[in-house]
């Protein structure tokens, strides 16, 4: 018994062996999304193009979405910006832009510059929507279901790996599930 | 001087380093007392090489060499020729390097200090040592190399040292700390050497305490300059935020403290032998655990060195054959035997026992603390934060219960304390406990349970120390005799819990009657902090050695007295154009007053920090109490043999006997 | 490697971010103030390197420190306060973790530890007096082979 008791650090320490390798590489940085379920927060704000209209939370329903947060002020937006093209034109994805701590004529040029992705886009200059999503850095990325609930948060630049092996699972499963 | 060459001698000491590991150790399994005796040599060889790679790199940094990565990625040629210097340390691969030069040192200060021990033992530890030596070279020479060059396209200059690294703090913060994990190292082989040749006994017990003593003494000294440099550095005020870098660093700390009691035990009563064996194991192991938190980025820390996968999987797997072997060997030779001895439930062995186990609770809450979010991200069952509300709930306790120990232990006596004795020793630290932490809490502002607790507490462990030490130096010839005929060992514990006792006041008072405020101000406006008025004179601008400050002018005044006038800065550093917070402190024994500038909030007003603090310095006095009873014991007479040799020719007797006038606990 | 040389230079150059004061709020009274300071103490920055929103210059934590006053100006209780960020950014932003299954062993572990060393404590001592001044100092087997140490001479020693 004794003996078995003198085993018991080495169990120990090969345990947080495991999970102290299991830690390595991964980026702590990225977060779950508290959201995850629940239906995207209510909100009233301007049309980024069309500064008379309002718009809702009813704006996702009706069929499965993505919502990227994006700014002109943020590099990896940029980045990601051809490959949210390519997503909307290519593959026929409906995105939903929230233009995020922005500036309205800034968002405007830079859309008209580089191409515009999104269906519709919505103007959040102070960042509340933002907020309430739990939104802590630009770029991010939701996907939305056809009811409105959220479903899952990408963190990061989407580029085609993301697409391929993040979200287009989750937009099948959501699909899947109704 | 080439920078190649330093390479070489790291190299050449790993190649001397794995014969260290193997030679003597070989020798004394086979009995070949001529393998033995290259313990010595190859210890001091390594050491050489270490030294001159290390003054290589040192060179470099001196005479801006920046075709050297390492260098380039730290330095700059505006910076100040002593930030230059402790700029080697400032990064992944140089701090990695003053690891292993401070391993070399301990390894050859024990090859040095241990004529008088048999020449297995000496063997076996310093291959020990060896083989942790070959672990970090390796590592270092594969996958951390400082002298990596930017041929051909040396820059320029250098990328400068981070701004918040251009500080005293950096100069002697890490090789402190450093002294510390890595003397560790010393009490572990001495683990290993013991399970190695099955010799664990009360010598075993002795040879081991001085050196772990003085690690403890170099840890407490280090993190209680890491403390006290984040304290006034990093413009918040906080001395302690329960990152996870910082509690790698209290982990060793704790299991230490409780190594350095359980091997007081071991030597003068030959019990608990596997639990001491275990716990030198145990805290090399967490020294190790630290040095692999702060560089693999698996735990997220604003501590954090630079984070590499390849890094860091090297690191753990160094780590784990470290431990794992080292556990192994302990699960298969350390001793079941049960060594009869006969103890009162209040005797020393006891309370130090009880010592023990509040010490290791300690270090399983902070370790599991710090752990608890990666085990529950391993498996997917969310991403979770614990920080300090969570660490202050829980450690609290833990630290009162262990100061409530430490007062009533003092009198405890070996094999047996009489208990209507020890309860009458104890009534008059309880009441002037009583007394004194009211007044206080009173005195600082009104009752606060945990402020009177951590101040009792405090008190008490005083008390109780003073009153052993008054009773121990009564002497029919005289108080100056009585205090003169203690040992420096028995002093060096007196130290030690008065410096325990100050931190913990320090702590408790700080936490519960500091005053924080932000505020707006524009020059001309008055700001309250309790019984201080700070005034904000003006803020213009000056130049300092590699950057620009905003100099803020404050007066701070007490009963319409002015107390002190501050000058806390923004400061832009010219390369990198980062900003920093300097805050001026008014440092005095009781209290310190603290102004910082925050950011513009419009064109002549500005955010101002500011902060009362009372009894701050009694965190780091403490530790220096803490660290110089450490040093003390270490220079008590039976450390130094040939004196005791001598002694005992002399007068015929020996002072491990106690003489019988003194009770029979004198000699901790 | 050239790309992880740089992100880690980045990430050194970078280093901890020092607390800068960067809003200013008014409140009612010192009670309320420290409350508020307590509060932000407490909470963290989902986008920082481990710290609370007091410490933290991002931008997110200056919007959560807003959130925070708005919502104390408005009479919400600290737990209201706290759940309604979690609700938002998810328990990662909570320094003190809530006590439920997952967290158990977690909150636990002082008492456990403590019980358990208690616990050997006590066997510790309880042993100790069966082996006491009653118990023979050597058993039959031990005195045996201390007679044939004595007889043989000693091979401990030292070399």
């Amino acid at each position: 018994m004794k003996r078995f008791l003198l085993f018991l650090p080495l169990l120990v320490a090969v345990v947080i062996g495991v999970v102290l390798f299991a830690g390595i590489g991964k980026d702590p940085t990225k977060l779950e999304s508290a959201l995850v379920g629940k239906p995207v927060p209510e909100f009233r704000l301007r049309d980024l193009h069309n500064p008379d209209a309002m718009l809702d939370q009813s704006l996702f329903r009706g069929e499965v979405t993505l919502l990227n947060v994006w700014g002109t002020w943020c590099p990896a937006c940029r980045d990601e910006h051809d490959d949210l093209m390519w997503l909307a034109e290519e593959k026929g994805v409906a995105i939903i832009g929230l233009n995020y701590k922005d500036n309205r004529e800034d968002a405007l040029v830079w859309l008209d510059r580089l191409g515009d992705p999104y269906r519709k886009t919505i103007y959040d200059p102070k960042g509340t929507l933002g907020f309430d999503l739990g939104v802590y850095g630009a770029p991010e990325t939701f996907v939305i279901d056809a009811d409105g609930v959220v479903r899952y948060r990408h963190v990061g630049v989407i580029n085609e790996t993301v697409w391929e092996q993040t979200l287009l699972p989750v937009i099948n499963d959501v699909r899947g599930n109704g | 001087m080439y920078p190649e060459l330093g390479q070489l001698a790291l190299i050449l000491a790993l190649l001397l380093a794995v014969l260290l590991s193997v030679v003597p150790l070989a020798g004394s399994l086979t009995g070949r007392d001529n393998l033995q005796a290259f313990a010595r040599p190859l210890a001091s060889g390594q050491f050489v090489f270490v030294g001159l790679a290390f003054a290589v790199l040192t060179h470099a940094f001196v005479t801006d060499d920046f075709s050297v990565a390492y260098v380039a990625n730290n330095s700059n040629s505006m910076l100040p020729w002593y930030f230059k210097f402790s700029a080697v340390w400032g990064g992944h691969e140089g701090s990695l390097l003053l690891w292993i030069l401070m391993l070399s040192g301990w390894t050859l200060a024990v090859a040095i200090f241990s004529r008088r021990l048999p020449s297995v033992m000496i063997s076996q530890v310093l291959s020990v040592l060896g083989m942790v030596s070959v672990g970090f070279l390796l590592f270092i020479v594969i996958t951390s190399n400082p002298f990596d060059r930017l041929l051909p396209n040396v820059p320029a200059d250098g990328a400068d040292l981070n701004p918040l690294l251009q500080d005293l703090g950096l100069i002697i913060h890490p090789p402190m700390l450093y002294m510390g994990y890595v003397g560790f190292a010393v009490a572990f082989a001495f683990a290993i050497a013991a399970l190695i040749n099955g010799r664990l006994d009360a010598a075993w017990a002795r040879w081991s305490r001085p050196w772990t003593t003085v690690a403890w003494a170099f840890l407490s000294l280090g993190i209680a300059l890491g403390s006290w440099w984040a304290y006034y550095e990093l413009g918040w005020g906080g001395w302690w935020f329960w990152d996870p870098v910082e509690n790698a660093s209290l982990l060793p700390w704790l299991s230490g403290t409780a190594l350095m009691h359980s091997l007081a035990v071991t030597e003068k009563r030959g019990v608990f032998k596997s639990w001491t064996v275990l716990l030198a194991i145990v805290t090399f192991s967490l020294s190790l655990l630290g040095t692999f938190l702060v560089r693999s980025g698996v735990l997220t820390s604003v501590h954090a060195f630079a984070s590499d996968p390849e890094r860091g999987t090297f690191l753990l797997a160094l780590l784990a054959f470290t431990v794992i072997a080292s556990l192994a060997l302990y699960a298969f030779r350390a001793p079941v035997v049960h060594v009869r001895s006969r103890y009162g439930s209040l005797s020393r062995e006891v309370f130090l026992l009880l010592n023990n186990v509040l010490l290791v609770s300690a270090t399983l809450l902070v370790a599991v603390g710090t752990l608890y979010p990666l085990v529950l991200d391993y498996l997917d069952m969310g991403k979770l934060s614990i920080g300090e509300p969570f660490f202050n709930l829980t450690f609290s306790p833990l630290a009162l219960a262990t100061a409530m120990l430490m007062g009533a232990g003092i009198f405890s006596r070996w094999k047996k304390t009489d208990g209507g004795w020890l309860g009458r020793k104890l009534l008059w630290p309880l009441a002037v406990s009583v007394v004194v932490s009211s007044a206080v809490v009173i005195g600082y502002g009104g009752f606060k349970p945990w402020a009177f607790l951590g101040v009792f507490a405090a008190v008490w462990v005083t008390v109780a120390t003073l009153w052993d030490l008054w009773d121990k130096s009564s002497s029919r010839k005289g108080r100056i005799h009585g205090l003169k005929r203690q040992s420096r060992s028995y002093y060096g514990m007196v130290l030690g819990h008065l410096g325990l006792a100050i931190t913990m006041a320090g702590a408790t008072v700080v936490s519960n009657y500091g005053i924080e405020r932000d505020v707006r101000m524009v020059p001309g406006d008055v700001a309250t902090v309790g019984d201080y008025q700070f005034v904000f004179k003006d803020i213009g601008a000056r130049n300092g050695a590699n950057f620009t400050a905003q100099y803020g002018s404050f007066d701070v005044m007490l009963d319409g007295e002015r107390v002190s006038e501050l000058h806390p800065e923004k400061r832009q550093y010219s390369v990198g154009m980062s900003v920093m917070t300097e805050a001026d402190i008014d440092a005095g024994l009781f209290r310190d007053i603290f102004v910082a500038i925050g950011e513009r909030i419009s064109d002549d007003a500005w955010a101002i920090r500011l902060q009362y603090k009372p009894l701050v310095r009694w965190l780091w006095l403490g530790a220096l109490f803490m660290a110089a009873g450490g040093f003390l014991a270490i220079a008590d007479r039976r450390y130094r043999i040939r004196e005791r040799a001598d002694e005992k020719e002399s007068t015929g007797t020996s002072d491990t006997d106690a003489p019988p006038a003194r009770p029979a606990g004198a000699v901790s | 490697m050239i790309r992880i040389a740089f992100m880690a230079l980045v990430v050194l150059l970078a280093g901890p971010a020092i607390a800068q004061v960067a809003d200013v709020y008014e409140f009612d009274s010192r009670a309320q103030e420290q409350r508020y300071q307590n509060l932000i103490a407490e909470l963290r920055c989902p986008k920082c390197q481990n710290q609370n929103i007091a410490d933290s210059n991002a931008p997110i934590s200056k919007d959560m420190r807003a959130e925070v006053y708005r919502m104390m100006k408005d009479g919400a209780s600290n737990e209201a306060i706290v759940e309604a960020l979690v609700a938002r950014f998810g328990e990662f932003v909570r320094y003190k973790p809530e006590f439920d299954s997952r967290t158990f062993l977690l909150w636990a572990t002082p008492a456990l530890a403590v019980l358990g060393g208690l616990l050997v404590v006590t066997v510790v001592v309880v042993r100790s007096r069966r082996d006491g001044p009653d118990a023979p100092a050597l058993s039959k087997e031990e005195k045996a082979r201390v007679d044939e140490m004595l007889a043989g001479g000693d091979q401990d020693r030292p070399s």
